[in-house]
């Protein structure tokens, strides 16, 4: 099962290929990747460079081109695919069914793969974009609970990636329009789930602090209470007279303790959400990863989730909280 | 331009359901969108149940599209899915690529509803190579996007638009109907079936902000583009999909079919527009 990670820096790929990852994802500096955030993701010169640094090391690097073009961009798209063709990338990860169909038809031997992005739950949904545009990989959504992620691996239409650890996206990825309705720019067009520039802090009297977005207000927070990033969906409302965070609580998905069902269900390929995070925590979370994973490998009958695994791992989670989000029944 | 009855989003009782389609049978319009798009579970009307209604509303003349699942997870609701697909007779409505593939195993005709994410011209020309006639852009697609397409695609499939309702903004694995109630979604009760038009969610404020609908998120407002009737018509636009709620559904209906045939667009009565003209979904351009 291969260690998959997010580099949304050089520095962040370096890390995590020192760490162990069997390969990296990242992005151009531009809206053709769902992390087009100010400061992040590549240039052609990092790019060749961080090549360069993972296949002397025997690792591969997927570039996402997950977001989907209008018309009059798709030729922009296009270029990004050729780009990536051009500079030796082991794998794109696409979503938009004309950059797919560009891809297979010009570039038929760079291996594609379907982003979560293009919220494929089923193997009916799989085998369309298979036999469609050839796809050797597909991210699954994180809805899936971990019998469906079996079912979905006993049909075995192509290899699955599922992600592991990291900001919980609690929407169907690709089908989410809620940064999109409040602020005009959304994940699926534009690369970014709440631009920063329409994040609007305010310190109130009495030291709690409240933030908008688009002028709506998402959330307030006491003096000493911790305050995470501005989603829609992890906001508190109100509901039927109460106040809560009603579609979600700020947590990270974590599914250390899944990882022997992963494995021996077949899935392929284990994620590492986070290209918006620094060096540190990707090397943090590499690293942690790569030793349960190699332990897997060589002591699969004694596997147990190590104490200090989970600690490292709390300890950099979004809200401190951690959950096995949509694998476990219960979460739903 | 006609005017199309979308799909039910929420959960009403059987004999509820039943009684607002006879009824719709005399509203001013021409197509009917039957069936269960947000969630397997609500079951008041079986396979069976939707597919007679399907065939006593065509009966009176009316044409029948049958819809799917914007959200699979299971097998079994990829085997509901199959039945429908086989329906024998009437269209179907692809919400999701699943009922493409099997549409397009199948090589029938489909309708592209708006969770079909259908970007440009060479996604819908793929589509339309698999089946796709007529097609309801996403949310978010609004005037300037269907120019844009226009400019790059030489033949267009029939457009139908969301001119009225809630829009359906987003969905997940989780229902946040059970959230709010404080019930497993396993163990849900179908306590939805409470709430005919969805669950209102407001800011701490008090600002009328979303609305829970099972595992569909919702806008609060309602996108309303009888203002915009013209631009629609010059767009090419030939259906207005209208979304069923508990009440009034027939005078919205009737308000678009008079500003229809009068060509006098009527003053605006819902709250949101901002996705037609290229803004944010909940903004609205001119309001009055």
């Amino acid at each position: 099962m291969h260690l998959v990670c997010p580099a949304g820096s050089p520095p962040a790929l370096k890390a995590a290929i020192d760490h162990g990852a069997d390969a990296v994802y990242l992005g151009f500096r531009d809206q053709t990747n769902a992390r087009a955030f100010p400061g992040l993701n590549f240039t052609e010169a990092d790019l060749d460079a961080g090549i360069g640094y993972a296949h002397a090391r025997g690792r591969k690097v997927y570039v996402a081109l997950n977001t989907y073009p209008g018309p009059s961009g798709l030729a922009g798209w296009e270029a990004a695919v050729d780009r990536a063709a051009q500079h030796g990338v082991d794998a794109i990860i696409c979503a938009d069914l004309g950059v797919l169909d560009y891809a297979s038809r010009s570039h038929p031997q760079l291996p594609r793969h379907l982003s979560v992005q293009g919220s494929a739950t089923t193997h009916a949904a799989l085998r369309y974009y298979r036999e469609r545009f050839g796809i050797a990989r597909a991210v699954l959504p994180r809805v899936l609970s971990l019998q469906q992620v079996e079912r979905l691996c006993e049909q075995d239409v192509v290899p699955v990636e599922v992600f592991a650890f990291g900001s919980l996206c609690i929407m169907v990825e690709g089908r989410c329009q809620l940064s999109s309705y409040v602020t005009g720019e959304g994940p699926n067009r534009h690369g970014a789930c709440s631009p920063a520039r329409y994040v609007r802090w305010d310190e109130l009297p009495g030291g709690e602090r409240s933030v908008r977005l688009n002028g709506r207000l998402i959330d307030r927070f006491s003096p000493d209470e911790p305050a995470g990033y501005p989603t829609v969906c992890k906001g508190r409302y109100r509901v039927g007279g109460e106040v809560f965070h009603a579609l979600e609580e700020p947590t990270s998905l974590n599914t250390l303790e899944l990882l022997p069902r992963l494995r021996e269900i077949g899935v392929a390929a284990v994620k590492i959400e986070g290209r918006q995070r620094g060096a540190a925590y990707v090397a943090t979370v590499t690293r942690t990863w790569r030793a349960a994973l190699d332990r897997l490998e060589t002591r699969a009958g004694a596997w147990h989730v190590d104490g200090a695994w989970q600690q490292e791992l709390a300890r950099l989670a979004e809200g401190r909280q951690t959950t096995l989000g949509p694998y476990h029944r219960s979460w739903h | 331009m006609r005017l199309a009855l979308g799909p039910l989003q929420y959960f009403w009782p059987r004999d509820d359901v039943l009684a607002f389609y006879r009824e719709a049978a005399s509203w001013p319009l021409d197509v009917i969108y039957l069936g269960e798009t947000v969630c397997s579970k609500r079951r008041e009307l079986r396979g069976a149940d939707w597919l007679a209604l399907a065939a006593e509303l065509a009966g009176s003349g009316i044409e029948v599209v049958l819809s799917s699942l914007a959200l699979l997870e299971a097998e079994s609701e990829l085997a509901s899915l199959r039945r429908l697909v086989d329906n024998g007779r009437f269209r179907v409505e692809a919400n999701d690529m699943s009922a493409v593939q099997l549409l397009r195993e199948r090589g029938l005709p489909f309708v592209g509803g708006p969770t079909l994410n259908i970007y440009n011209h060479v996604a819908l020309r793929l589509l339309q190579e698999d089946g796709l006639e007529r097609w309801v852009p996403g949310v978010e697609q609004g005037r300037a996007v269907i120019e844009d397409f226009r400019a790059h695609l030489a033949t267009l499939p029939e457009l139908e638009v969301i001119a009225w309702g809630r829009l359906p903004l987003a969905f997940s694995a989780r229902c946040f109907t059970a959230r709010a109630l404080d019930v497993a979604k396993d163990d849900c009760g179908f306590r939805c079936i409470e709430h005919p038009d969805g669950l209102p969610l407001a800011t701490r404020e008090g600002e009328a902000f979303l609305n829970v609908n099972g595992i569909q998120v919702q806008s609060a407002a309602r996108c309303d583009l009888a203002p915009e009737l013209a631009e629609l018509r010059a767009a090419g636009v030939a259906l207005l999909r209208i979304y069923p709620e508990r009440t009034g559904t027939g005078e919205v209906l009737a308000r678009f079919r008079t500003a229809i045939d009068s060509g006098i667009a009527p003053p605006r009565a819902g709250e949101a527009n901002g996705y037609w003209h290229g803004a944010a979904g909940m903004g609205c351009v001119n309001p009055s």
